[in-house]
């Protein structure tokens, strides 16, 4: 078979994030270990404060096969930094410098030193593995929740209906610096997400890769169904599939027609209290952003 | 001086204290500087710019977002072994304050000058000592200087105790906001030829590295975090050793050095003895002989080193002084200034029992005379044995339309 | 080799045993996942395909490519049965750890 011959040149046999103690069906954990199979063990990592470093590194359970480090929270970019910095100085050749930081980490606390690291022309690959909270923190909501979702601190009760605010977009925010390449992808659609981990890899200068993750603890749904609700969120519009490169969108996979958001919020239970008003918003924001994001890309 | 270096000695540069740190920072030849900008260390990291732009230093200079970043950016670059300088002062320190524990725990000996400036609120850029003695429990080695020529060669020396490889800890080098960071004088710049004979490279085992992949800034819980931490207070404590071989072997190379944590000026049998701190005891040392000429057996012991803190040596250097005060441009609000706590605690471990009195002046850049010290002197000449929560008096205070 | 191993690990008996600061080997694992464990996946060898589906989804790096197949590494599968489930030829079963007949 054409693709799993593929695979095999694009991935190593090495399981270099093994050994870890994330939750059962963790998202989080494929998109590492996806993109480390794809960057090979010349890797120096970076991960902040989050549910990939805390469940990775607690000694002496080291779970990384490869060069890794925690950075703080607020961090993880400018560490980064530091790392491709010294690897220059020490003339260090044939390595990559790949940071995974979650959705807090990346367009809150750990979005000054994401932007100053791009305006620098940073040389290396920032991975934000979406799980749409502040998950190891026990599920707090952070800037890339979408509206109406339930976490304990966008609680669901008789005068709140979960969280209230839009998602930031994060991925038109970094393309807005002028990135050299942005993507969006997800765990569960792994030959997209493979062909951009090589396409930032073969990059010379800053990309960003924003995968979704989905969390089976904090978004309430079975740990196997982890790839089949991601599967869900781009089938019904409300996650992009697209790219930025060289100053131009370019939409990857355009559904003939969305599948119904209310299905797709049904299967999580952090969904569970929305009624017909909130999900006419969810479905107005997301024909909204699929306008924005066509015409960005020139498609009307 | 051996002959071969005095040879090469060419004539002093007429330079800032500011200047000097850059100086010194070139000579060390570090892979990566990570800085932001905050008045008064600009020049610092001007200079440096400068020279990279003249193509006179071969450095990554990195232009980072914030204080946090540039340690943050700094740390990296240590984990891959890499040697590493940043500056900064004031609301700068304090903004990237989780850093500096992240780097003393991470064991990366990164040399930080910091241009000691008042604290907001309010708002003053001016010198005072607040803002690095509010970070004493940091884990940082800290080493306060009095002129711009130990300013340049306490940069290089902070690198050599920094990287030793029974310290491994990051050094903040205290220079006194404008004072010291902007006034001129002259300076004897090392060849870089010496220097680079001085300062051996840089290596550690606390590193990543593609040979051989190490996990680093790990998690260790309530079974292990302890030992970590106390591993890196001995090895700050083995510092104190460290930086005196350092100096001597200066010394020896430069025809510079500087005597260890603590200085002593005239303490011996002394009765009366003021400790300080950083650029003003060039007023207190001119006090101590004007007060001589007057048949008073003064004396000031001037702290280099806060951390590790020099208990022994204060309390030998005091052990004849009937009256002890402490002069610091800080003050733990509700309590002390962290210098008087620091010595007071030394020689409530020792027989010595002299009266204690702490004072507190500079703040917010206000001015230090000759005549304010000579007030603590004779405050201190008349002070009795005083009960705790009495012992604090704020020089040079405007009350009632006086001061 | 990059992958992450158990080894055997005694614990240090004082503060200069420890690595300077926290640094150390890379992968140095001291158990595995196994005992996480209610359910775990069994391949059906013979319905596999070999489109490796499975192989992408876990997010333990527990399936592991064998020849044209795939197989669990036992050691650090924790039973989540994303594999099972994303199987298109329902080639792997998930089996409760209780039932002890099947291995």
């Amino acid at each position: 078979m054409a693709e799993a011959a593929r695979l095999k040149l694009a991935l190593s046999d090495d399981e270099p994030f093994l050994g870890h103690k994330a939750c059962a069906g963790c998202g989080g954990s494929l998109a590492v270990r996806l993109a480390l199979k794809v960057l090979g063990e010349r890797t120096f990592v970076v991960l902040p404060a989050g549910c990939m470093s805390a469940v990775g590194f607690l000694y002496p359970q080291l779970a990384f096969g490869c060069n890794a480090i925690i950075s703080t929270f607020a961090g993880t970019a400018s560490m980064m930094s530091g790392i491709a910095a010294a690897a220059r100085a020490l003339k260090l050749r044939d390595y990559h410098v790949v940071g995974f930081a979650g959705d807090g980490g990346t367009a809150d606390i750990g979005l000054q030193a994401l932007s100053g690291a791009i305006d620098r022309h940073e040389n290396f690959i920032y991975i934000c593995y979406d799980n749409e909270a502040y998950m190891n923190t026990g599920v707090q909501k952070s800037g890339l929740t979408p509206f109406g979702a339930r976490t304990t601190t966008s609680p669901v009760g008789p005068h709140a209906a979960g969280a209230r605010s839009r998602k930031k977009d994060i991925f038109e925010i970094v393309a807005a610096h002028g990135i050299d390449y942005a993507a969006t992808a997800s765990v569960a659609h792994a030959h997209d997400y493979i062909r951009k981990i090589e396409r930032a890899r073969a990059t010379v200068g800053t990309s960003f890769l924003h995968v979704l993750a989905p969390c089976p603890t904090g978004w309430g749904i079975e740990t196997s169904e982890t790839l089949e609700v991601a599967r869900g969120a781009v089938d019904c519009g409300l996650w992009i599939l697209a790219e930025y490169e060289a100053g131009r969108y370019r939409i990857n996979k355009t559904p003939r027609r969305f599948k119904p958001v209310a299905d797709h919020l049904a299967t999580q239970k952090r969904f569970a209290h929305l009624g017909k008003a909130d999900v006419a918003i969810i479905e107005k924001e997301r024909d909204g952003r699929w306008a924005r994001l066509r015409r960005l890309a020139g498609e009307r | 001086m051996s002959a071969e270096a005095t040879a090469r000695q060419p004539q002093p540069l007429f330079m800032s204290g500011n200047e000097a740190v850059a100086w010194g920072a070139r000579l060390v030849r570090p892979h990566v500087i990570s800085a932001y900008p905050i008045t008064p260390q600009t020049v610092v990291i001007e200079r440096l710019a400068e020279w990279v732009a003249e193509v006179k230093l071969d450095t990554e200079f990195l232009h980072v977002e914030s204080e946090h970043s540039a340690l943050s950016a700094c740390m990296g670059a240590s984990a891959l072994g890499a040697r590493t300088f940043t500056a900064t002062s004031s609301q700068g320190l304090l903004y990237m304050a989780e850093c500096l524990q992240y780097a003393s725990g991470g064991r990366f000996p990164i040399v930080m000058m910091n241009a000691n400036r008042a604290l907001a609120l309010p708002w003053n850029i001016y010198g005072d000592q607040q803002d690095s003695l509010a970070v004493l429990s940091s884990g940082w080695i800290q080493i306060y200087i009095e002129d711009a020529q130990e300013a340049l060669d306490m940069t290089i020396q902070g690198f050599a105790i920094a990287e030793h490889a029974e310290v491994l800890t990051p050094v903040m080098l205290n220079l006194d906001g404008f004072v010291l960071t902007h006034t001129y004088e002259p300076v004897d710049v090392p060849a870089q030829a010496d220097v680079d004979a001085f300062l051996p490279p840089f290596r550690t085992p606390s590193k990543m590295s593609l040979e051989a992949p190490t996990n680093m800034g790990f998690t260790a819980g309530p079974a292990h975090y302890t030992e970590f931490k106390v591993q890196q207070h001995r090895a700050i404590l083995r510092a104190e050793r460290v930086a005196s071989e350092v100096d001597q072997e200066f010394g020896r190379r430069f025809g510079r050095s500087y005597g260890g944590a603590v200085v002593p000026y005239r303490c011996e049998g002394a009765d009366v003895v003021l400790v300080t701190l950083g650029s003003v005891a060039g007023i207190v040392r001119e006090t101590v002989d004007r007060l001589h000429a007057r048949g008073v057996a003064a004396g000031m012991l001037k702290l280099r080193f806060m951390r590790p803190f020099p208990e022994r040596e204060i309390v030998q250097a005091l052990s004849t002084a009937r009256f002890v005060g402490v002069l610091e441009k800080d003050v733990s609000f509700g309590h002390q200034g962290a210098v008087f706590s620091g010595v007071a605690s030394a020689l409530a471990g020792s027989a010595a029992r002299p009266a204690l009195l702490n004072f507190v002046a500079g703040l917010g850049g206000r001015d230090i005379s000759r005549n304010d010290v000579e007030q603590m002197f004779d405050q201190l000449q008349v002070a009795t044995v005083r009960p705790p929560g009495e012992r604090v008096r704020f020089a040079n205070v405007q009350e009632n339309g006086n001061g | 080799m990059a992958s992450p191993f158990v080894r055997p690990y005694v614990r240090p008996r004082s503060p200069d045993d420890y690595p300077t600061g926290p640094c150390f080997t890379a992968g140095h694992l001291v158990e595995t996942n196994a005992s996480w464990r209610s359910a775990r996946p069994v391949l059906r060898v013979e319905r596999c395909t070999g489109c490796l589906r499975c192989y992408l989804a876990c997010p333990d790096g527990a399936v592991l490519r064998a020849g044209a197949a795939v197989r669990i590494d036992y050691d650090f599968c924790k039973g989540c049965g994303i594999c099972a489930h994303e199987c298109n030829a329902q080639a792997i079963l998930m089996i409760s750890e209780e039932n002890k007949d099947v291995r």
